[in-house]
């Protein structure tokens, strides 16, 4: 193995080293400091025979002439086996549970390669994940990448908890495991995950990797495809079903901004580097289905909005990749809605095909139609009723208001354990729109509407 | 031997020392691997390549070896039906040697070389054969003949010609001596450089319209066949699923779709779908007249930005043989990023919010490759482009979308507050555009009804009426409004649901043909008509409602099938006879 001694620069995370040749682009290094620390690089750029390494750990001590630099010929690799179930692992995968070493079956390139598109199987199993909103509305599907978009201090983490706790396949008993990966986050929210795995008796079932906030940035970026290695090999080498949940993606996005400007490149928008897409793209186009494996890679990023703002670059790009997004709104939450989706932004792009006849029910898209044109009704007779009051309104108006304070009241809202099953919700929701006049439910045909239009009913349980 | 080697790596961009003896754009081999890459600047002291593959693993010395020519697409049978890559790799062929998931460096020819073709040859020993003529002909799916042609660039008479038979792609067929004297071998597939447009005889002025089967699309926006067209909108407003629908059920006769750093289930999803569907006019599956270019986000970067290029040439090579061709572009932002991407490793000085200052060219390039042509040997064919746009933050003054609305005649506005409330295709009628109408008109008058167009006017008018009125009730509700302007919002109710909103996944109305949506025109406006003089009569418009009208014309969309037009007669019935008795009743008052 090539060795070197010293340094020619150290910029940031970046150092440089002159007259080295035989490296190949993208080889893993190591740096041994002379008080002994070893850290670890990677090769990212290469012009001759100056080599640009950036370090993981940070540069914090190095000078130009107390270290001593190895070349280890091979990519970044995570080591891979079935004992990583129930083990913690720093960002960049190596054990910080005090447990030991892990005995790799094998290792694999944490960059992964893209998914032909031809080997790919269309996901079309949902998830129950027990929550009304999601199931109903944006319904989860196995293979599907579906972010919660959220905002600091809203209840994104408990909702992914409750997903993770609750979350199964109607009619089958495959293995199901989580892996979450944490980025820049906080230590209690790290903490708070650890142990509601551990309440949920679900701990020896997930595969946690932790960069928390204070750690290092280049670490930072490794996390999420260290832990998508990972998840690969459990769906596609060992057949069982991968819930990949991501957080934060902001700070990841925010980590790979402040590594580009070290490297001198380029901005794009708000300072993100011009290719924050593609490289948020090679994270999120991990999820999916193989044929010849009858496992999945399902995730769940989550992101907090700065300044609540859906059209900042991280959420923007994040809503152009992933295959829907569930959506949390402020408003709600303030006023103790649990959980605050906010349903109209929220959609799933592969709910089509996995709801209906055989999946969940026949009348899931009707109702999930209706529901979505009626509640956006509300939000005019909302928008109007604080210009005119609401007494001035249209008698069809009022009855619009009565139903989206009901829906959100009873629909929306659910507790935090609250497990319900798709006919409860589906049920919900067709009481629900019962309490409008028949003619204004104009999404769906008579012949479903005479089955389940019951405003009595509907009137007799919500007191309108 | 060779003196070529790589001196510098920084992401997909890698640079020789020296002076290479490279062209422009020439296609070379970069590494052991053999990683396909272009070369994008030259000067004295060294030559920049854009490699269409990871780099990882790529050392300083492994060598650069040349090709001699541009990076070219084969041209042949065996295109349609086929996925391909950004520079025309077979996706399915690639699964099969390496799996699921795609390794670098792979070798492997665009088209199927061992399969035979059973081939008419068209011309004899002694003709005069000049570029684009067509000297044989192959079934290539059950809906498409394939024409082989002589490149553009050759001309020259016949000297031996095979037998009709069954040939493989590159079997010789005919041999041609041009005016030099020089033979030259001509097979069924032939090469072309993706980048330069395919020469015609002559560009022809635009005036059949795609008819696409979607309302919103044919009525109020239409598109022309060799027009342009963008589908702007933030995501989640329905892009991609707009391109499917005008894919499956646009009346063109080939489908190129260019899934550009979009999704991989989506690619899937359209692979599997229009596997399973019907062509309505052939009765066969649609993947007979479709071709797939897919580069998913998590494909290298460079091989997006050639996915444009490669599908479009794919395009020009059917054209070339007299058909019409459709290309989706899905998405043209993603490829504008691709040019970005590089463009920043290039350390070009960027213009707008870190594009390159060429973009506009490049955009303009691009759709200008689209048109109504008449081909060089004779025939008539087009290609027709709809590029989707994913502005950043949904925001339209973003750079790619302001330069590509100056360089496309027709503009679908994807809007997210219509698809928020579920209203799809959420194209917003108060800031899409066409500048098609007028080279249309006389084609819809003549084939379909001189009445089209004046119904379409109307519709538009009362739709922009709506937008008016709908400030005031903004501001202080429906109620204070007169009855005839509570008509106009009643009316154009019917008109956003029962004519432009429309249900892809419904049987019927998935695709309406263009009688239909005339009928479904002029019975809306019809009832408008007759509703206005009852209601200047003073009748109040809570009777109208109460007569169920509005609520039946919404449904005409479900409730006509599309071979049963006979049926709106009852809705004319029915109108006549339901404003009959208010008409009688303000009387008798």
């Amino acid at each position: 193995m090539l060795q070197f001694v010293g340094l020619n620069e150290i910029n940031g995370p970046l150092v440089a080293l002159q007259g080295v040749t035989g490296v190949a682009f993208d080889e893993m290094v190591s740096l041994k400091l002379n008080t002994g620390e070893t850290r670890f690089g990677r090769v990212v750029q290469i012009e001759g025979e100056r080599v640009v390494i950036q370090v993981f750990e940070g540069t914090r001590g190095m000078s130009l002439d107390n270290t001593r630099t190895t070349m280890l010929a091979h990519p970044m690799e995570m080591p891979l086996s079935l004992e990583l179930l129930g083990r913690t692992f720093s960002g960049s995968g190596r054990p910080i549970d005090g447990l030991g070493e892990i005995f790799c079956e094998k290792s694999a390139d944490i960059n992964g390669k893209p998914m032909n598109p031809v080997t790919r199987v269309y996901p079309r199993n949902y998830i129950n994940t027990g929550i009304s909103t999601i199931d109903a509305l944006a319904t989860l599907i196995r293979g599907q990448k579906l972010p919660i978009f959220s905002g600091s201090g809203m209840s994104h983490n408990k909702l992914a908890v409750q997903m993770v706790r609750q979350s199964r396949l109607s009619g089958t008993d495959e293995k199901f495991v989580v892996v979450f990966a944490a980025m820049g986050v906080k230590n209690d929210v790290a903490d708070y995950f650890r142990r509601s795995f551990e309440e949920a008796g679900v701990m020896e079932k997930v595969v946690m990797f932790l960069n928390l906030s204070n750690d290092p940035i280049i670490e930072r970026i490794l996390t999420p495809r260290c832990a998508l290695t990972v998840a690969e090999y459990l769906a596609f080498e060992h057949n069982m079903h991968v819930l990949v949940i991501m957080t934060d993606v902001t700070s990841y996005c925010e980590a790979l901004r402040e590594f580009s400007s070290s490297k001198g490149e380029i901005p794009g928008r708000k300072g993100f580097p011009g290719y924050l897409y593609s490289d948020l793209a090679s994270l999120y186009e991990r999820a999916g289905i193989i044929e010849g494996s009858s496992g999945s890679v399902t995730q769940v990023p989550i992101l907090t909005m700065p300044n609540d703002d859906i059209t900042h670059p991280v959420p923007d790009l994040t809503g152009y990749i992933t295959e829907g997004q569930i959506v949390l709104d402020r408003q709600l939450d303030q006023t103790g809605v649990y959980p605050s989706i906010s349903v109209l932004p929220s959609l799933s792009r592969l709910m089509k095909d996995g709801i209906g006849e055989g999946f969940t029910r026949a009348d899931h898209q009707d109702c999930a139609n209706q529901l979505f044109a009626s509640y956006a009704r509300v939000q005019d007779a909302r928008a109007l009723a604080s210009v005119i009051g609401e007494e001035e309104l249209s008698d069809v108006d009022k009855r619009f208001m009565v139903f989206g304070k009901m829906f959100e009241k009873h629909f929306v809202n659910q507790g935090p354990t609250e497990n319900r099953s798709i006919e409860e919700t589906l049920d919900l929701g067709w009481l629900l729109l019962s309490l409008l006049p028949r003619e204004e439910l104009d999404r769906v045909g008579d012949k479903v509407l005479e089955q389940y239009y019951r405003p009595q009913a509907a009137a007799e349980k919500f007191h309108a | 031997m060779n003196k070529n080697q790589v001196y510098s790596i920084n992401g997909p961009v890698v640079t020789v020392r020296g002076a290479t003896g490279f062209q422009m754009m020439e296609m070379v081999y970069v590494g052991e691997k053999r990683l396909i890459g272009e070369v994008i600047n030259i000067s004295d002291d060294h030559t920049t390549i854009q490699v269409y593959e990871v780099t990882t693993g790529l050392r300083p010395g492994e060598p650069v070896a040349g090709t001699g020519g541009p990076l070219c697409a084969t041209l042949g049978p065996g295109i349609l039906s086929n996925i391909f890559d950004g520079i025309e790799r077979p996706l399915g062929e690639i699964a099969k040697e390496s799996g699921a998931f795609i390794p670098e460096g792979s070798d492997i020819p665009s088209l199927d070389l061992e399969k035979r073709w059973k081939t008419a040859v068209r011309v004899k020993v002694g003709d005069q054969l000049k570029g684009g003529d067509i000297f044989a002909v192959t079934q290539e799916s059950s809906v498409i003949e394939h024409r082989a042609m002589v490149p553009p660039t050759l001309s020259g008479e016949v000297v031996s010609a095979a037998a009709d038979g069954d040939y493989k792609v590159f079997d010789t067929i005919i041999v041609l001596r041009d005016e030099k004297g020089t033979e030259q071998i001509l097979s069924l597939a032939q090469r072309w450089p993706i980048r330069s447009a395919r020469p015609v005889a002559e560009r022809l002025p635009i005036e059949r319209p795609l008819i696409t089967g979607q309302r919103v699309i044919d009525t109020l926006f239409p598109i022309a066949k060799g027009g342009t067209a963008a589908v702007p909108g933030g995501f989640g407003t329905g892009k991609t699923m707009t391109q499917h629908q005008l894919a499956k059920w646009s009346d063109a006769d080939i489908i190129v779709y260019i899934g550009c750093g979009e999704r991989g289930n989506e690619m899937t999803q359209v692979l599997k779908e229009f596997g399973d569907l019907i062509d309505p006019k052939s009765g066969k599956p649609l993947t007979d007249r479709t071709v797939l270019i897919a580069n998913t986000s998590n494909m290298p970067v460079a091989a997006r930005e050639a996915s444009i290029y490669t599908g479009i040439t794919l395009a020009e090579y059917y054209r070339d043989m007299g058909y019409h061709v459709a290309v989706m572009a899905d998405s043209t932002s993603r490829w504008a990023e691709a040019l970005r991407e590089i463009s920043g490793r290039l350390e070009e000085m960027p213009a707008e919010e870190g594009f390159p200052a060429y973009l506009p060219s490049r955009i303009s390039q691009f759709y200008e490759r689209a048109g109504y042509m008449n081909n060089l040997n004779g025939t008539e064919g087009s290609v027709t482009i709809i590029g989707a746009v994913s502005p950043q933050g949904a925001d339209f003054s973003e750079p790619v979308t302001q330069n590509t609305k100056r360089f496309v005649r027709c503009f679908w506005a994807l809007d997210k507050s219509l698809a928020y409330a579920r209203h799809y295709p959420a194209i917003n009628w108060t800031s899409s555009y066409t500048e098609y109408l007028d080279d249309l008109t006389p084609w819809y008058s003549k084939n379909i009804s001189p009445d089209f167009m004046k119904c379409r006017q109307q519709i538009s008018n009362l739709l922009l009426d709506e937008s008016k009125l709908m400030e005031i009730v903004k501001l202080i509700g429906s109620d204070v409004l007169p009855d005839d302007q509570k008509l106009v919002l009643e009316v154009a109710k019917v008109i956003r649901v029962g004519i432009l909103q429309q249900n892809a996944y419904h049987r019927d109305d998935t695709y309406v043909p263009l009688p239909k949506q005339l009928k479904m025109m002029q019975v809306v406006l019809y009832f408008y008509n007759k509703a206005k003089e009852v209601v200047g009569k003073g009748v109040p418009i809570s009777e109208l409602t109460a007569t169920g009208l509005f609520e039946a014309l919404i449904k005409i969309k479900y409730d006509v099938p599309n071979d049963n037009l006979a049926l709106f007669d009852n809705y004319y019935k029915d109108i006549d006879e339901k404003l009959g008795k208010l008409n009688q009743l303000a009387e008798q008052f």
